[in-house]
């Protein structure tokens, strides 16, 4: 008998009991199973644009620009002031990296998430087992980031543990609407837009390098508007152990409604590519 | 559930915008059977498929699957499924073993059972020496074997076969015509659509001819045969530049003359009979075929020759 068969032939039969609803939940953690499969094989190289590329740039600027700089920003020593910064905007580079071409090429390239979606898998399940895989890296990323700095001395508050929850919700506030502006655009020269016009400047003046205050007014209000300056803020805070420059509650739930939001477009937009 | 057929269509349609896809069809499919959706390209055989495997709701009509209904029992129609869609969506980056455990986590297989199946699936389509190498390199056949051993691996009570073997060489096309053969015959039902006649006639218990969304004939495949061509064909070719001369003279010779460019169709019960009746009539065609009507011939009959694209 060839393989398969007899098997195929024995669960036949206990059809009747084969229709159990699986646990809330588990769907998406299958979904999230397949990428990390995936992650097995990828994690060293995401590991060097994830974590590597932003401790040197943490040693070229704060130890390197850092030494030019005197008095550091408000009293701070430079390095320790620009490291929070360095490791939301991490979170950021993560949470970006992995909602765009990913995304896109699942649609339109290896088609993975219509494999999925004829499975018992829902749209919802598909979106949430790929977003937790992206909070994965995102965390992951940040703290291997977070010991690192550490290592330097640069974090000076216990608070820094509230660093990966923070980058966390800030890898949300960015990766879900991504993932809906991944799923709607028929052309990824639309993802290398992205960049050039939204993550770079976002990643340049919402606060990492220097304090968005000495920005003129309009473009102030265009960084407090981009979801990582709120986690900048809130991340400078934990590791330095002050208070932040807005309200904590504030921050929260702004990023938490980019998530929401998000979340909702994106699964938008996924149903009107898996579902048609 | 015997006697309760695993899919019903009654009036289903599909409809994008203004263009009407599916166009009102009445479908059953009984448990065992091998069934097949014929038709050219656009004739709303895909579309057909994607509303039966609970991924694009009706826009009109009345679909049951299993007992189900696919826009409120998705998941569990879809638990019972096995899919193998006209592009090979499998993830290249993974080995083939990987494409078949990550796959069977979505059923809510336990790993190690997942493990186990996908050794078996993978033997059955004779990729048991590849499990650990990367999907990439794979041959488009082997691609094919690896999408379909990944549609059994939640042991379905239906698989969908969206043209399982278009594009593949022959070798390859014969080898998977022989594991879906077997699959027939362990008693899985196989729901096929395929604008390759001999895949039709090889694997179809019953089939549906489409064409612009309707059925337009249906049956096994010897009584489509009997209905809508004759019982044998002969295709004669004439050395002259056009074939029309000699066409008139044909007249009336069996139930129809079909004038191709490069050839003349007979249609006829008997085919010798013909020949006979042709050199009678002091015609000497070039060369003379005289064959069995097939699937083609009656498929050529209901949608034309026209090219669709």
């Amino acid at each position: 008998m060839e393989g398969g068969g007899d098997g195929m032939g024995v669960a036949r039969q206990e059809l009747p009991g084969r229709a159990a609803r699986p646990l809330p939940g588990a769907p998406a953690l299958a979904a999230l199973g397949y990428f990390l499969v995936g992650y097995r094989r990828t994690w060293r190289a995401g590991m060097f644009s994830s974590f590597l590329l932003p401790v040197l740039t943490m040693v070229g600027f704060g130890l390197g620009v850092g030494a030019y700089i005197d008095q550091g920003v408000g009293g701070v020593r430079y390095l320790d002031w620009i490291v929070p910064g360095l490791i939301a905007s991490t979170a950021l580079q993560v949470a970006v990296g992995d909602s765009t071409w990913p995304v896109y090429s699942s649609f339109q390239w290896t088609k993975v998430y219509f494999a999925q979606a004829a499975t018992p898998l829902r749209v919802g399940d598909i979106l949430a087992g790929n977003l937790l895989y992206v909070l994965f890296r995102v965390v992951t990323s940040t703290v291997v980031f977070l010991l690192v700095t550490a290592l330097f001395g640069a974090l000076r508050s216990p608070w820094a543990l509230a660093v990966p929850p923070v980058a966390a919700l800030v890898g949300l506030a960015v990766a879900a609407p991504l993932f809906a502006y991944a799923a709607a655009v028929d052309s990824d020269s639309w993802l290398a837009m992205l960049f050039r016009f939204a993550v770079i400047p976002m990643t340049l003046f919402a606060g990492v390098f220097f304090p968005v205050e000495s920005l003129p007014g309009a473009l102030r209000w265009l960084a407090y508007a981009t979801p990582l300056w709120h986690g900048v803020d809130l991340c400078r805070a934990a590791t330095l152990g002050v208070a932040p420059r807005w309200s904590v509650a504030g921050h929260l739930l702004y990023l938490a409604a980019w998530a929401v939001v998000g979340w909702l477009l994106a699964h938008r937009a996924f149903r009107r590519r898996l579902v048609v | 559930m015997t006697g309760e057929p695993l899919i019903r269509a009654r009036g289903l349609v599909k409809r994008f915008g203004d263009f009407t896809a599916v166009d009102g069809i009445d479908v059953e499919v009984r448990a065992g059977e091998a069934f097949g959706f014929l038709g050219p390209n656009g004739a709303g055989k895909s579309s057909t498929m994607r509303m039966v495997g609970c991924i694009s709701p009706p826009s009109g009509g009345e679909l049951r699957i299993l007992g189900m209904d696919p826009v409120r029992d998705g998941p569990a129609i879809r638990a019972r499924l096995g899919v193998c869609p006209q592009l090979d969506n499998l993830d290249p980056e993974l080995t083939v073993r990987e494409n078949l455990t990550t796959y069977a986590r979505y059923f809510g297989i336990p790993r190690r059972v997942a493990r186990e199946r996908a050794a078996e699936l993978l033997d059955f389509v004779q990729l048991g020496e590849r499990a650990d190498s990367r999907v990439d390199p794979l041959s488009g056949g082997m691609k094919r074997r690896l999408t379909i051993a990944r549609a059994l691996v939640n042991e379905p009570d239906i698989v969908l076969l969206d043209e399982p073997t278009t594009g593949l060489d022959p070798q390859a096309r014969h080898l998977v015509w022989e594991r879906l053969f077997r699959l027939k015959q362990q008693g899985v039902t196989l729901v096929l659509t395929t604008h390759y006649m001999d895949e039709a006639e090889q694997l179809c218990d019953r089939l549906v001819v489409m064409d612009g969304g309707r059925i337009v004939a249906e049956g096994s495949p010897r009584e489509l045969i009997e209905r809508h061509s004759t019982r044998e064909v002969v295709e004669l070719r004439f050395a002259a530049e056009s074939q029309e001369a000699f066409a008139g003279k044909l007249a009336g010779l069996g139930e129809r003359v079909e004038v191709l460019p490069d050839r003349v169709l007979l249609y006829v019960a008997d085919g010798d009979a013909a020949v006979a009746e042709v050199a009678a009539l002091g015609l000497t065609p070039a060369t003379v075929l005289v064959r069995r009507s097939s699937l083609e011939d009656v498929f050529l009959q209901l949608t034309g020759r026209t090219l669709v694209d």
